[in-house]
């Protein structure tokens, strides 16, 4: 059974009512002051258009080149799904796992997770595991790693700068802005108002199942 | 009204770890704060009323970890191979190489991303578990900061791996030379992976725990 007005704070579990809060502004635990909730006005769309323009650079980021290398005439150059196969090829299968699942899987999974979520909530539906989806978004969001392995690439290209001309790849502009874009999703996304948009589709669709004769009166807006 | 501190285990209810929900434990369930059984009736993910063995499971991650650190730092992460000669490095190494061509602030941002943040976390949350266990009321302010940060900074680490990645990827002129990953780049990568493991498994909620008995 749910209670409905009273919070309890992640990191202490102190008890707290939920009160509502002016526009732009973040609610504090009052013992150890990690912030709680946020006030939020259409942030799932926010997260779903964020989401939706996320996934198209994650292709783009994937399919060119993130650097390239010219040694005496010679050039190399590599995507980041080439960097996985170079660490699978020389046998380091679990280090290629790592890298395989931290920079493109998890990420890739979180943004078919929102879209699954936000992109039915948004037509007036409820996705069928919706439960299950909310649980895996945040474990998904926790281990991708695109902004270190940003810092990676650059800390590389440096390192090879001494001893051969480096060429930044066009898909580092793509990945810094996929970092952007993902750090744009998980502050808007707001659980508080998830929660409500799903009620409130799932009361719709029971109304319109069950026929319009038994219809109860709906209040005025 | 609830200014004195209640938590929701001294108020009976349970809060949801995925998406907050206070709920009260389903009639039935005698002792549902021993058992693992309830489920947040909005989200249904599993509520306990702190995470379940987090003692003993972060002290797992921890010690497993402190032992994979020390090949982690002795073995080499990337073995270069030129006409001339062979070299390997390890994580020091990679530093030292940074520093003495010139690049010093990447080789400080190395630094503190491949040596000193994993260090400080396996000693942060060692402090932090043994505090918790001998039900320290000791600064929790202070405490619960040190946990956020050491939780928000860990990921990281992780910065050596991908660049041993890229490098691996990118060198392979066969007439000129060669990179190859080494033994120490799993080791660093399971060390990187068990301390993110520690850092979920730790409640920071037990940090407050023996503070509200203190004051009541
Ligand atoms: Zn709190």
């Amino acid at each position: 059974m749910p209670v409905a007005p009273l919070i309890a704070c992640p990191e202490c579990d102190l008890l707290q009512a939920e009160t509502p809060l002016p526009p732009r502004r973040t609610a504090c635990c009052r013992r150890c002051g990690v912030a709680l909730y946020r006030s939020t006005s259409h942030s799932l769309d926010r997260s779903l258009a964020f989401s939706l323009a996320a996934v198209v650079l994650l292709v783009i980021a994937n399919m060119l080149p993130i650097a390239g290398l010219d040694v005496r005439g010679q050039h190399t150059e590599t995507t980041l799904w080439g960097a996985v196969q170079a660490l699978y090829d020389q046998d380091r299968v679990a280090v290629s796992v790592l890298v395989f699942v931290t920079t493109l899987f998890a990420p890739a999974t979180e943004l078919c997770i929102m879209l699954y979520m936000l992109l039915p909530l948004r037509l007036g539906q409820v996705p069928r595991h919706l439960s299950l989806a909310f649980r895996l978004a945040p474990i998904a969001r926790e281990w991708g790693l695109v902004d270190v392995f940003m810092l990676g690439v650059v800390v590389s290209l440096i390192k090879l700068g001494n001893l051969a001309i480096v060429v930044p790849g066009i898909a580092l502009w793509s990945f810094g802005v996929l970092i952007l874009l993902l750090t744009a999703i998980g502050a808007s996304f707001d659980a508080r108002e998830f929660w409500l948009r799903a009620d409130a589709n799932r009361a719709a669709l029971e109304r319109s199942a069950s026929g319009s004769a038994a219809r109860p009166l709906e209040p005025a807006t | 009204m609830s200014l004195p501190h209640t938590t929701a285990v001294d108020a009976g209810l349970l809060s949801c770890p995925a998406c907050e929900l206070v709920s009260r434990p389903p009639p039935g369930a005698a002792d549902v704060f021993a058992t693992a059984t309830a489920r947040c009736p909005r989200c249904g993910a599993r509520v306990h009323p702190r995470k379940p063995d987090s003692i003993a499971r972060t002290w797992a991650f921890l010690i497993a970890a402190c032992v994979l650190y020390i090949p982690a730092n002795a073995l080499p992460i990337m073995d270069t191979s030129s006409l001339f000669d062979a070299q390997q490095d390890t994580i020091l190494s990679g530093v030292v190489y940074l520093w003495t061509t010139g690049s010093w602030v990447t080789a400080l941002i190395v630094f503190i991303a491949s040596i000193v943040t994993p260090l400080l976390k396996l000693v942060t949350l060692s402090a932090l578990v043994i505090s918790v266990q001998k039900k320290s009321t000791w600064r929790p302010h202070m405490r619960a900061r040190l946990y956020r940060v050491v939780s928000l900074v860990g990921r990281w680490s992780m910065l050596d791996i991908f660049v041993v990645a890229v490098l691996v990827a990118l060198v392979q002129i066969q007439s000129i030379a060669v990179i190859t990953a080494g033994p120490g780049a799993f080791a660093f990568g399971a060390v990187v992976v068990l301390t993110m493991f520690a850092a979920f498994s730790f409640d920071p909620r037990l940090i407050w725990d023996p503070v509200k008995a203190a004051h009541a």
